[in-house]
């Protein structure tokens, strides 16, 4: 249903892939069908120039190419793991869900693949300073690190609604010697905060290097970070051919600016045989219009530096975003997911606040890994693929062993920052929320009869969810 | 009135805006350009302000078109435009501002606009609605002429100017497609930044006037930072005009529009040539 392989090139033997402008999973930019593109100051177009160049010199460089993958293998810990969860799907009959451990590496997720690149080439630019913009602060940590780990100078901006919710990220940052900008203006989260970067970087752009933390914005960055990010995909696809002997049917991961998605999308994306999907954070659900589904309700139009799908309004004024998760709560995503949706080679589907931090719960139980909210998305998305295959008949106690449908969800990041999120979600911890990621955590916090009611779905009102989330708020303020 | 052909030149004739600047300079005046955001404090007051902008001596009003994602602005103008925005302003709102200001008024009238604003509506639409409004043109800061192909038609088809920006950081080729695509004035960025009112204009402004005019264009206008009369004095030497837009809000916000006929007063009085000892040719400075 979502394959469409018009135009798909044959898909080579090796995951180690030739470098060709035909393929689907290393295409150039700057433009994605009719969109992406370069809506950007003119004040900016130069460095973009510079990047770009920097950009596509590295990438064709031995050098660099060995320098990086140094990095990946000995900082970050590269090649992430690829493992099977069969408690998780075990009412999935006929299933079988694998997750690329992208919450092992180094800082506990993806955006360290895509920041050790940037910066790598922001030192050859001869670039002393690094500001990014952050959401979860899961990027703003990475790029820290980064910094420190060059001896950059860093600068983080985050919107000031999440600085509170992910306060533990905001002292992470801090650790590592950046500093940090809560941003006061517009709806005080990830858009806003890409904003104040973009206006640091018209003045800075001579010492500064964007460090953007995803696929969206103006050329060369929906290329360039996907590039950086497809060792995910291309791992995945080694590692699922190895420990199954064939591709999986289909490969999940949650969309925000959809860097995660497009990394594991990369290595799949010549395989037409394999269903891509993208999930999108529904919010409250679609129908409430609070939610940040760029794609499934969105328009298209230019924000950020890029033609793509984006929540606006009839004048074209960017409405605000809502999901639990502060990482995919973001009006637009990267150029490159509009056109795989309107070419039909990927499906996007929105899952609620609600379905996601089931989701999370059940990882946490049924196999002892805490996923990120964002990844959280992915893994309710994958769960509802594998029903809709059994309730059609596709799948199921009559499948043999050798031809269950495999699905590969990216487990974009890990959960700790979301801890006093999901206690206050789930009632957990209520005397100690925000100590509870701290490791003081007593045992209290493992209190179920209020959890398995949060696994029941719909049983909480969604003015109940508010109220709790803002206690969390607060007392992760104190 | 707006022009039905236009030939895609920067030929002044067919130029709302250039014909304003010319004017100023056959006054032996630098152009002064006022910015206003539209719809701030109220609608009422956004078209007054800009009466009393050009009674006191503006020669361009430049309509600044509210957006939740204005990457190119600093904190003041950032305010007024969110408190318009917050206030309800609407996009088509502002044909009717732009259209009491060129009926009491017979300054040349520009909107300054995220390219967003403009593609929702559709480019031709905007054009044809903003031409039929007396309107001279866009500005348009979020737009590069890569990018610009629509705009570039439908501005010739409703006879519009397009002020694209040029940059210190802009090299030689760049300046030069954007000065050939530019029609009415090429905006000159004095410095690398985002608006807002600075105690000096930088050395920079000097530098990216002169590449612009040695990529042939006729009016280069300089904007950002700019606050005090001594500012447009300085820029008179070498530009044809001055783009006063901060200072403006400031004082829209502290003062209603008696104040901003005040400050532009004085700003005017920065524009007059030989004071500041320039010679009154049109192409002085060079």
């Amino acid at each position: 249903m979502s394959t469409d392989p018009a135009g798909t090139p044959e898909r080579p033997e090796s995951p180690e892939r030739p470098e060709s402008p035909e393929s689907l999973g290393d295409q150039p930019g700057p433009h994605f069908g009719r969109y992406g593109g370069t809506w950007m100051p003119e004040s900016l177009m130069a460095a973009l120039a510079q990047v770009t160049e920097t950009y596509e010199a590295a990438r064709r460089d031995p050098e660099f190419r060995a320098e990086l993958k140094d990095l990946y293998r000995d900082y970050i810990g590269r090649p992430s793991l690829l493992t099977e969860v069969p408690r998780f799907a075990a009412d999935l009959p006929g299933v079988r869900i694998f997750l690329k451990r992208e919450d092992l590496n180094h800082t506990g997720s993806h955006k360290i693949n895509n920041v050790i690149g940037q910066a790598l080439l922001a030192r050859r630019m001869g670039k002393t300073r690094l500001i990014a913009e952050t959401g979860a602060g899961q990027h703003g940590v990475a790029t820290a690190t980064a910094a420190a780990l060059f001896g950059m100078e860093c600068t983080v901006y985050m919107g000031e609604q999440d600085t509170r919710r992910q306060a533990l990220n905001v002292a992470r940052m801090q650790m590592l010697g950046a500093e940090v900008v809560p941003v006061t203006i517009g709806a005080r989260t990830l858009k806003d905060a890409i904003n104040e970067a973009l206006r640091d970087w018209v003045a800075s752009v001579d010492t500064t290097h964007y460090l953007l933390g995803t696929v969206t914005g103006p050329h060369p960055f929906p290329a360039m970070v996907r590039w950086f990010h497809s060792v995910i995909g291309e791992e995945a696809r080694a590692q699922v051919l190895e420990q199954t002997g064939r591709l999986p049917h289909a490969v999940a991961a949650c969309v925000g600016g959809g860097s995660n998605a497009m990394g594991l999308f990369a290595g799949f994306l010549d395989d037409p045989e394999v269903e891509l999907y993208g999930f999108e954070a529904g919010g409250d659900g679609v129908e409430t219009g609070r939610h940040a589904a760029s794609i499934t309700l969105g328009r298209t139009g230019v924000l950020h530096g890029a033609r793509t799908y984006l929540m606006q309004d009839e004048d074209g004024q960017t409405i605000d975003s809502h999901s639990i998760s502060a990482g995919l709560d973001y009006p637009a995503v990267g150029p490159e997911h509009a056109w795989l949706n309107d070419t039909g080679r990927a499906c996007y589907e929105p899952v609620t606040d609600t379905a996601c931090m089931d989701a999370m719960l059940r990882l946490t139980r049924t196999e002892g890994i805490m996923p990120a909210i964002e990844s959280a998305h992915a893994l309710a998305g994958a769960l509802s693929l594998g029903r809709r295959w059994i309730d059609a008949g596709e799948v199921g106690e009559h499948t043999p062993a050798g031809e269950e449908r495999i699905i590969v969800v990216n487990l974009s990041g890990r959960g700790d920052k979301d801890v006093s999120t999901a206690a206050a979600w789930f009632g957990l911890g209520t005397a100690s929320a925000a100590p509870a990621s701290d490791g003081e955590d007593d045992g209290d916090a493992d209190e179920t009869i209020r959890a398995e009611a949060g696994l029941a779905p719909g049983e909480d009102p969604a003015g109940d969810q508010d109220d709790a989330r803002t206690d969390a708020d607060e007392e992760v303020q104190r | 009135m707006s022009t039905e052909t236009m030939s895609g030149t920067a030929a002044a004739g067919g130029s709302k805006t250039a014909a304003a600047i010319e004017r100023a300079r056959a006054a032996g005046r630098t152009a002064f350009i006022g910015y206003l955001p539209a719809g701030y404090p109220s609608v009422d007051e956004c078209v007054e302000a800009a009466v009393a902008l050009v009674e006191n001596g503006a020669d361009v009003v430049e309509i600044g078109l509210p957006y939740t994602d204005p990457v190119m602005d600093g904190p003041v103008i950032q305010a007024a435009t969110q408190a318009s925005l917050a206030a309800g302003f609407r996009v088509s709102q502002v044909f009717d501002i732009v259209r009491r200001i060129t009926e009491r008024t017979d300054a040349a009238v520009l909107v300054m606009t995220y390219w967003n604003l403009v593609d929702r509506m559709g480019a031709d639409e905007f054009a044809r609605r903003l031409a039929a409004a007396g309107g001279a043109g866009l500005i348009t800061p979020d737009l590069v002429p890569e990018e610009a192909a629509e705009w570039l038609a439908a501005s010739d088809r409703h006879g519009l100017d397009r002020v694209f920006l040029t940059a210190p950081s802009s090299p030689q080729s760049r300046v030069e497609r954007t000065v050939a695509d530019s029609r009415g004035f090429v905006y000159a960025v004095s410095v690398m930044g985002v608006t807002g009112a600075r105690k000096d204009i930088s050395d920079a402004a000097a530098e990216v006037v002169t590449h612009a005019k040695a990529a042939g264009a006729e009016n280069v206008c300089v904007g950002l930072g700019i606050s005090r009369p001594e500012h447009i004095a300085q820029i008179g030497e070498y530009a044809d005009g001055a783009i006063v837009g901060t200072a403006l809000v400031k004082a829209l916000g502290e003062g209603g529009p008696e104040a901003v006929g005040r400050l532009a007063a004085e700003l005017a009085a920065g524009c007059v040539r030989d004071a500041a000892g320039a010679a009154a040719d049109p192409k002085a400075g060079e």
